[in-house]
């Protein structure tokens, strides 16, 4: 983190404000204040050095938020081994590592669409964002039929599920609530991100976003990018763990 | 602008333009971002659920004045006390101080104009409200007979009310307090005015910091365990589900991991006021002003890691139990620097007693018998015994009622002349605090009495020789209920009757009170360089105060 500004550094010592040439008096006066800088910030690199930390603060948030789920995963597998990597031999590997692929390649257009940002460039900040939002929903329209196949072997949780593997004990189930539960809070993630990217067309298009202040669409980047992170990880937790018996 | 220069001026009139009059109209609130505007939003919306609350309270202490089950059918009476739990604790004591008085006093104390997300502030209330529709709807439906812990597999499977309704309500609520933390962080890391390093943040600051850190990392957990819980019942899932092979204490686990440190998000904003007003009280300086600070931090941090003393009795493995009694009783260690502290604080100082003050003081003492009675349960020889019983109910409600709401009401009265620009009536409010010391602990010391014997939590009736002591609980509630309602009066009273009360009416130091009252739009007219350390007072000074008590003595 770089020094610059007092208003960044933790140890400031006081009397330093005049110094770094801040303006100090009426600077809430919307005259006075530069295009896109919000009225309580006092200099873009304020305003992005708050922005970042709030995203980094929420991607926080949703660790814990999933981390529920992989310690109810975790504390289960270890529990019910046998029955979870028979369970897991009912999802098509095939089909998963496609999705992967998919997502790793939204996240190398998110990073286009972020790069150009950078750049000032509105027309590749569109193209990127289109290209994500493709990518997320191939995944997304992928996981609709891999649900409904599951939905047709009686494989969805609740009075409806039947298992007609072998006889590793009703864990199985458990394994299914906790795949439609890990994977659907995963997709509602993404479906939030391609309605986010739906809105961030428009201003991306009219050139809102500038080399000087394109926080939203970084700070996105960072969102979507934890997103297909948690997908790495859950891909071999329900996937991959019945391949090795 | 100095102290010296207004000290002893009278104050005829408020300022000409402030954050109240800048906007007029329905639309000037609901679509307000200025963190004091949203802050008042706040301060209604949490008195309605208080209020709210409270009722449930009065129903349940009416049932308890005798031994027979003979005002409310027992289903019904599980009904009210988990209503008066989780209106109480989600949607009042939770954001209390934090969305109230954090939300309208951090800016001000760091010298910023704002919070750092000052639309995701206004979103914060709106998830709150959304959170707390859900949660009226359960409650007009007939409400949730589950206990505000919601324990598997009654919860999930068992229980004929609405947990649905209310586990989305506090679910969308969690937000409202994710949200608010995630504002208040990035505030005191970027926010702050020139000169003001991280000690020189006064405390209230501080113990937002550590309540905020509790707030990102603890309200996720509860986010997904209520989500599973509603799924299991809704879609007959089986997450917990013993049939499956699945663990209802798993759930407890996962409950407590937020609800515990929860408990912190209670008490911590309150430490926060407490340091505040024995401070600006005694005129003097924090004693050990660092240590308070880092307690603040060291209480979340070992918060996070005492969860399992829920569990003593819920088949966690000895072990298990061993250890979480000695976190457990770790945590009492910060606590305990911070009342010592406060209390050399107040040693040789100047004391004044002011209704704020009143608070402060009650707070140390209730403080101190919740904490210490903590400890007790944290034993777990002691709590095998006693747990379950009215030991424990008397124990959170001298840390919920006796430490927080009495720091939450200390920090409206220290703050409601910089918040309304009125002075309240001195005689009402000294009045109101004392019976609410007198009535909170007629209420509650007896429950610890009446769980030493045996008296069960969650029962409707019970054997007759518990009556004296539940009559004296009842008759204490009474009281305790005049000891709120009188403050309601005169602060609506003050907002149109009440004394001016000038710029900073306690003569205190801080960055809060450099600026009008109540504060403008943008709250300093220049953005505040600070040169001075933490509660600087001048010791052994005598204070003559600019304001008068009241009216009639003016």
């Amino acid at each position: 983190m770089s020094n610059t500004s007092p208003w960044i550094d933790l140890t400031g010592t006081p009397g330093q404000k005049h110094e770094e040439g801040i303006v100090v008096s009426d600077s809430h006066a919307a005259a006075t204040h530069p295009p896109g800088l919000a009225h309580h910030f006092e200099s873009y690199e304020q305003q992005k050095e708050s922005s970042f930390l709030g995203m980094w603060l929420f991607l926080v948030q949703e660790v814990m938020f999933f981390g529920g789920l992989f310690c109810c995963y975790v504390i289960y597998r270890s529990l019910y081994g046998e029955a979870f990597a028979a369970a897991s031999r009912e999802l098509n590997v095939f089909i998963g590592a496609l999705n992967t692929t998919v997502l790793l390649f939204s996240s190398f257009t998110m990073v286009v669409a972020v790069n150009a940002a950078k750049q000032g460039n509105r027309k590749w900040i569109v193209y990127g964002l289109l290209l994500t939002m493709l990518f997320g929903g191939i995944f997304l329209g992928v996981k609709y039929f891999e649900y409904s196949s599951k939905w047709e072997h009686h494989l969805v949780p609740g009075p409806h599920f039947e298992w007609h593997g072998e006889d590793v004990g009703r864990p199985v189930e458990i394994f299914f609530c906790l795949y439609f539960a890990m994977t659907g809070m995963h997709a509602l993630h993404m479906v939030v991100g391609i309605g986010i990217m739906l809105w961030m067309l428009r201003p991306a298009w009219r050139g809102k976003w500038t080399p000087e202040n394109h926080n939203f669409v970084e700070g996105f980047g960072l969102y979507w990018h934890f997103v297909d992170i948690v997908w790495i990880f859950l891909f071999p937790f329900l996937y991959l763990i019945g391949l090795a018996t | 602008m100095s102290t010296q220069d207004f000290a002893f001026t009278p104050y005829p009139d408020l300022p000409k333009s402030h954050y109240l009059n800048v906007a007029y109209g329905l639309k000037s609130w609901l679509f307000t971002t200025d963190h004091k505007r949203i802050g008042i939003l706040y301060l209604l919306s949490i008195t309605f659920f208080f209020a709210l609350g409270g009722l449930y309270a009065t129903a349940i202490r009416l049932e308890l004045l005798t031994p027979a089950g003979d005002m409310v059918q027992p289903d019904t009476y599980n009904r009210l006390f988990t209503m008066h739990g989780i209106l109480m604790i989600f949607f009042f004591l939770v954001p209390s101080i934090p969305a109230v008085l954090g939300n309208f006093l951090l800016p001000l104390m760091i010298g910023a104009k704002d919070v750092a997300f000052p639309r995701l502030n206004l979103a914060s209330w709106y998830m709150y409200i959304i959170g707390a529709t859900f949660t009226l709807y359960a409650l007009f439906m007939g409400g949730v007979d589950t206990g505000w812990t919601f324990y598997t597999p009654f919860s999930s499977t068992y229980s004929n009310s609405y947990v649905a309704a209310v586990a989305v309500g506090i679910f969308i609520n969690g937000f409202s307090s994710i949200f608010t933390g995630i504002n208040f962080m990035v505030t005191i890391h970027r926010m702050r005015a020139p000169g003001l390093t991280w000690f020189r943040l006064p405390l209230f600051v501080w113990s937002h910091y550590a309540t905020s850190l509790i707030m990102v990392l603890g309200t996720p957990v509860l986010a997904i365990t209520i989500v599973l819980l509603a799924m299991e019942r809704v879609f007959k899932l089986g997450f917990f589900d013993p049939a499956l092979g699945g663990d209802p204490v798993l759930f407890q686990h996962l409950f407590w991991f937020y609800s515990h440190p929860a408990v912190y998000i209670m008490i911590l904003p309150s430490m926060g006021v407490i340091s505040e007003i024995i401070a600006a009280f005694s005129r003097k300086r924090i004693f050990g002003y660092k240590f308070v600070a880092l307690a603040s931090m060291g209480i979340a941090v070992i918060g996070f890691i005492v969860w399992g003393h829920h569990l003593f009795v819920s088949s966690q493995s000895l072990y298990a139990g061993l250890i979480f009694s000695i976190l457990t009783m770790l945590v009492a260690v910060p606590s305990a620097v911070k009342v010592f502290n406060w209390t050399a604080t107040l040693y040789k100082g100047s004391i004044e007693y002011s209704t704020p003050m009143f608070y402060a003081l009650g707070f140390l003492g209730l403080f101190a018998i919740g904490g210490l009675t903590g400890v007790m349960l944290a034993t777990i020889g002691i709590d095998v015994h006693v747990h379950d019983t009215y030991f424990v109910v008397a124990h959170f409600h001298y840390i919920m009622v006796g430490g927080a709401l009495m720091g939450y009401l200390g920090g409206l009265h220290y703050w409601w002349p910089k918040i309304t620009g009125r002075m309240y009536p001195g005689f009402w409010s000294h009045l109101s605090a004392l019976i609410i010391f007198l009535g909170f602990n007629l209420t509650f010391f007896p429950q610890f009495v009446l769980g030493y014997l045996g008296m069960p939590r969650r029962y409707h009736s019970y054997p007759e020789e518990f009556q004296v002591l539940h009559i004296l609980s009842t008759a204490g509630a009474s009281i305790l209920a005049v000891g709120y309602i009188i403050p309601l009066v005169y602060f609506i009273w003050s907002l149109k009757y009440g004394e001016v009360a000038g710029d900073n009416p306690w003569d205190a130091v801080g960055l809060e009170w450099q600026t009008t009252s109540p504060p403008s739009l943008h709250n300093f007219d220049e953005i505040p360089v600070v040169d001075f350390e933490p509660y600087d007072y001048v010791e052994h000074e005598p204070v003559d105060r600019p304001y008068r008590y009241s009216r009639s003595e003016a």
